[in-house]
């Protein structure tokens, strides 16, 4: 190749788009000679390779005269002692038009794991099947496990069909009719059946000269063509944080994988567990900082906040969250040889995120034949359930049919490490589908345990210049120096905005107090401990505000101060100025005072310091049960 | 003069690999307490490195870089490595296993495989015992051989760094299982996905620097087993009939030099060089002495500890 040529081939691979599929069916089904005869065929055999491979195929094939393909891909001892597939192999081959990872799985059913890890990153699926077998369980089997793990598109190669002309077409078209019964209730996107001899190459690549009444595609024409839709950059922005990047105190970013979605320098986030929220501020990369990213990319992100994020956190658009529960449905493919043991604590990886897990419930398995679902205990190696899962902890994800990346986890044995089954988010149990978890109402109570106390008001009357806020002031204090949460209403912070279109008439004060009385009873159903300290002087006002709230949430602090003293004491001159006449409606000289008949508390301030009648007070509200 | 932008950008297919290797290389570095990156100073090493810079920046990879030297390696390499983790501003921890080193083992004497087994092999797991590190990163790809295309990216290693190739860990989606009891070591494989015209074609996309063995150049080479070794030393005796001869060859995997077949070839730049690669025929492990010493070789090593 020249230096010219070569550019235009650097250049067409910037056109060439990936197809992921896997082999899978029973065994001796062909799966090895269909991909060793695809490798050959689109020459990415070396003839070093070659060679080695014709000295063993002479030496331990099955096929004759000819190469044995398997030979290729059973690159374990193992496999080539008995002659089966053990594990996954891929190999990789590209055309004109497009690069292929192709996963070569076993048919064994003791390995469907191993075919499910490969299914795992495909997006078709060729199941093969030998034409004088039909159609068999494992055939079934691995239809339905390429379903599950999400395989839109399937291709049905109707392999060994090494029969005479007519024969051959009605044999094909009854296995076609066969398997399209089955994989209908499968929701496959396009099935394509090819009849096919690997061996000897026919529709492989090459259009089949024996099999002239067929009018499809070769299998490599449909593999470089079908159209496998990726709509992961269209969904929302999704990307688990893989690791936190704090190379010095200037610099903090979080680094992931976009899941799916694209992000710009710019776009609010949301951290799906803890509901904090920033902004995008760069979108780094060691080529240098991106306006945008999309699904696939290896980014890391700083953000304008602080915001706590830790490994496992999803960052998230603010108006398309995912799901956050601590519960949720799922399929699951068991794999080991242990058997599921519901109520046992596992622990499952999703995404970037690991936290232990049990299944609370298995709600039926399924047979791989009828898709029938079966009532079960336990799940054995290689059957599918499907399950409630309960973890110790909530965290993210989308259901998998949404999103493989979001609803996609792994289980893993505590005690042995080993990866012992996959599974698929079918949907989170948050609602009253569960019994175990009653979506708890964030009530009054709610609130109020979470701050460990009980809503109360203290409403606080007496005369002016009795001592009530001073009063109030420190039982507030002590409440808080006990970590409890309080609030105060009095004439300083409610006259100034809430009443401030009130004045001093009798209908004023009720209306005054009718107010304070109101937002009093919302500060209790917010949980909170409110101090009300108003002089309060009519009975009936005060019965009101009692009435607004529950039973026992109203405790009347009558601060007992004969007018004697208050008017000795006058912090504010305000009963020289009422006697004098300068101010109307003044409670205890020319307004009533309806002194408390059956107040919660009495505190006679006579003979006792403010901090003493404080002390009072709280030892009441303990006594109540207000406070522990 | 300068190649067209478009040779010397990532195409949408590399950029996919190169997601996917630093997807791979932070979950290491989250998942596990003292992971090192195996530093074999190769073109598929140099790919590698690059990428663990691009993984972590603008933070440095958070592990070491280990080379297990045989001290049997090309003169050349050695300088490089020196320059590139220089360059780089890297840790690097050089292991020698000196008991193979006093016992005598050397490549001509000993054989290939019983040089790979104590040098390699063995001076891996001492170093990799020494250290206490839990994970390792092995620039090795799937297409290199058919046991490699069988192995997991997290490949579970025992306490003695055996692996066991019919009891794998299922590897489903992107989920690597990290799991680990004391002793116990993951060998982790970023570069699985990616194929030998992939490294070049990256190298060349990314102006990666590599060792200049790669490139053409006269080279005292001596034909022995229908490979052409290159005399990079005294240390290495002619056999009666043998004679060094000056020969345009480059290398296309680096190794342990006696263990390394040169090939003859004119190309001395990196276009020149991928361009080349679509003319090959052969694989390039067909170069290496070692893999072809007895049938299902690399597995039997993989089992014993070999990377």
């Amino acid at each position: 190749m020249r230096p010219d040529e070569l550019r235009t081939y650097l250049a067409k691979q910037h056109g060439k788009s990936l197809l992921r599929f896997l082999t899978c069916g029973s065994v001796d089904d062909g799966k090895s000679t269909l991909i060793g005869r695809l490798l050959h065929d689109t020459k990415v055999i070396f003839e070093d390779q070659l060679k080695t491979l014709e000295k063993d195929s002479r030496k331990h094939g099955t096929t004759g005269e000819n190469i044995d393909f398997a030979l290729l891909l059973d690159g374990l001892e193992a496999e080539r002692q008995q002659g089966i597939t053990i594990d996954v192999a891929y190999r990789f081959f590209a055309t004109e038009k497009r690069k292929f990872i192709v996963a070569d799985t076993p048919g064994h059913e003791q390995y469907t794991r191993n075919m499910a890890t490969g299914a795992s990153n495909s997006d078709l699926a060729i199941i093969l099947l030998d034409a004088r077998k039909g159609v068999l369980t494992q055939t079934r089997r691995h239809a339905y496990i390429c379903a599950l793990l999400g395989i839109r598109h399937v291709v049905l190669a109707v392999n060994k069909l090494d029969l005479g002309d007519a024969e051959a077409k009605d044999v094909f078209e009854a296995w076609d009719e066969q398997f399209r019964a089955f994989a209908s209730k499968l929701g496959f996107a396009s099935i394509v059946s090819i009849p096919m001899s690997a061996l000897r190459g026919d529709n492989v690549i090459a259009q089949s000269q024996v099999f002239d009444w067929y009018r499809g595609p070769t299998l490599l024409a449909h593999l470089e063509t079908v159209d496998i839709e990726s709509d992961r950059r269209a969904r929302s922005f999704r990307m688990p944080v893989q690791w936190v990047n704090r190379p010095n105190l200037d610099f903090r970013g979080f680094a992931g994988t976009i899941a799916s979605g694209l992000v710009r320098a710019g776009d609010p986030v949301v951290v799906a567990s803890s509901g904090r929220t920033s902004v995008v501020s760069r979108i780094v990369t060691m080529d240098g900082d991106l306006a945008e990213a999309g699904a696939g990319d290896a980014v890391t992100l700083t953000l304008k906040d602080e915001v706590d994020i830790s490994r496992g956190d999803v960052l998230a658009p603010p108006n398309a969250r995912p799901e956050v529960a601590d519960q949720f449905a799922a399929h699951l493919l068991w794999m080991a040889e242990e058997e599921l043991l519901p109520g046992r604590q596992y622990l499952i990886k999703i995404g970037t995120k690991t936290v232990p897990a049990s299944v609370t419930e298995l709600k039926h398995k399924v047979d791989v034949n009828s898709l029938e679902h079966l009532a079960a205990k336990t799940l054995q190696l290689n059957e599918v359930g499907f399950c409630n899962f309960s973890t110790t902890a909530p965290f993210a994800f989308d259901p998998y049919g949404e999103s493989r990346e979001g609803g996609g986890f792994i289980v893993i044995d505590r005690f042995t490490n080993g990866t012992v089954g996959a599974g698929m988010i079918e949907f989170g149990l948050r609602r009253a589908t569960n019994v175990h978890l009653q979506a708890i109402d964030v009530n009054k109570s709610a609130r109020a345990s979470m701050k460990g106390q009980k809503p109360v008001i203290l409403w606080f009357t007496g005369l002016s210049g009795s001592g009530k806020s001073t009063i109030a002031n420190i039982v507030e204090r002590k409440l808080h120096d006990l970590r409890h949460h309080t609030y105060i209403l009095d004439g300083d912070n409610v006259r100034h905005g809430l009443n401030r279109d009130l004045g001093f008439t009798d209908a004023n004060r009720v209306e005054n107090i009718r107010r304070v009385a109101e937002a009093a009873k919302l500060f209790v159903d917010a949980g909170m401990i409110v101090l009300v300290s108003f002089i309060s002087p009519f009975r009936s006002e005060r019965r009101t505000a009692r009435e607004l709230v529950e039973a026992g949430e109203f405790l009347e602090v009558f601060i007992d101060t004969p007018i004697e003293v208050c008017m000795t004491r006058d912090p504010k001159g305000l009963y020289k100025r009422a006697k004098a006449g300068e101010i109307k409606n003044f409670t205890g000289i020319d307004s009533p005072y309806e002194v408390p008949e059956k107040p919660e508390i009495h505190v006679r301030t006579v003979d006792i310091t403010p901090e003493d009648a404080a002390d009072q007070i709280v030892a009441r509200l303990r006594s109540a049960g207000v406070i522990p | 003069m300068a190649a067209p932008a478009q040779t010397r950008s990532r195409s949408p297919h590399l950029k996919r690999l190169e997601a996917e290797s630093i997807f791979i290389m932070r979950e290491v570095a989250a998942e596990f307490a003292n992971p090192v990156m195996l530093y074999s100073i190769g073109k598929d090493s140099s790919v590698m490195l690059h990428l663990a810079m691009k993984a972590f920046y603008p933070a440095k990879p958070p592990f070491p870089l280990l080379h297990v030297d045989t001290t049997w390696k090309f003169r050349e390499m050695i300088t490089f490595r020196e320059e590139n983790v220089k360059r780089l501003g890297l840790k690097l921890i050089v292991h020698i296993n000196e008991d193979g080193v006093r016992a005598g083992i050397n490549p001509f004497d000993s054989g290939s495989s019983v040089h790979t087994q104590v040098m390699k092999t063995e001076g891996l797991k001492q170093a990799l015992d020494k250290y206490g590190f839990d994970a390792a990163f092995g620039g090795a790809r799937r297409d290199e051989e058919k046991s490699r295309a069988k192995e997991r990216i997290f490949s579970f290693r025992t306490a003695a760094h055996g692996w066991d190739p019919k009891n794998q860990r299922p590897e489903l989606w992107n989920l690597f299982n990290a799991r680990i009891k004391k002793g116990e070591s993951i060998r982790v494989f970023p570069l699985s996905n990616w194929t030998e015209l992939d490294i070049w074609e990256y190298i060349l996309a990314e102006g990666i620097p590599i060792v200049p063995l790669y490139f053409a150049a006269k080279r005292p080479v001596v034909e022995r087993d229908g490979a052409l070794i290159m005399r990079d030393d005294e240390r290495m005796k002619l056999l009666p009939g043998e004679k060094v001869e000056e020969r345009l060859v480059r290398f296309r995997t680096l190794g342990c030099y006696p263990l390394t077949g040169a090939i003859e070839s004119p190309a001395t730049t990196l276009e020149e060089i991928v361009a080349e690669m679509f003319t090959a025929r052969t694989s390039e492990r067909q170069g290496r002495v070692i893999d072809h010493d007895e049938n299902a070789s690399m597995e039997k090593k993989k089992r014993e500890g070999y990377f």
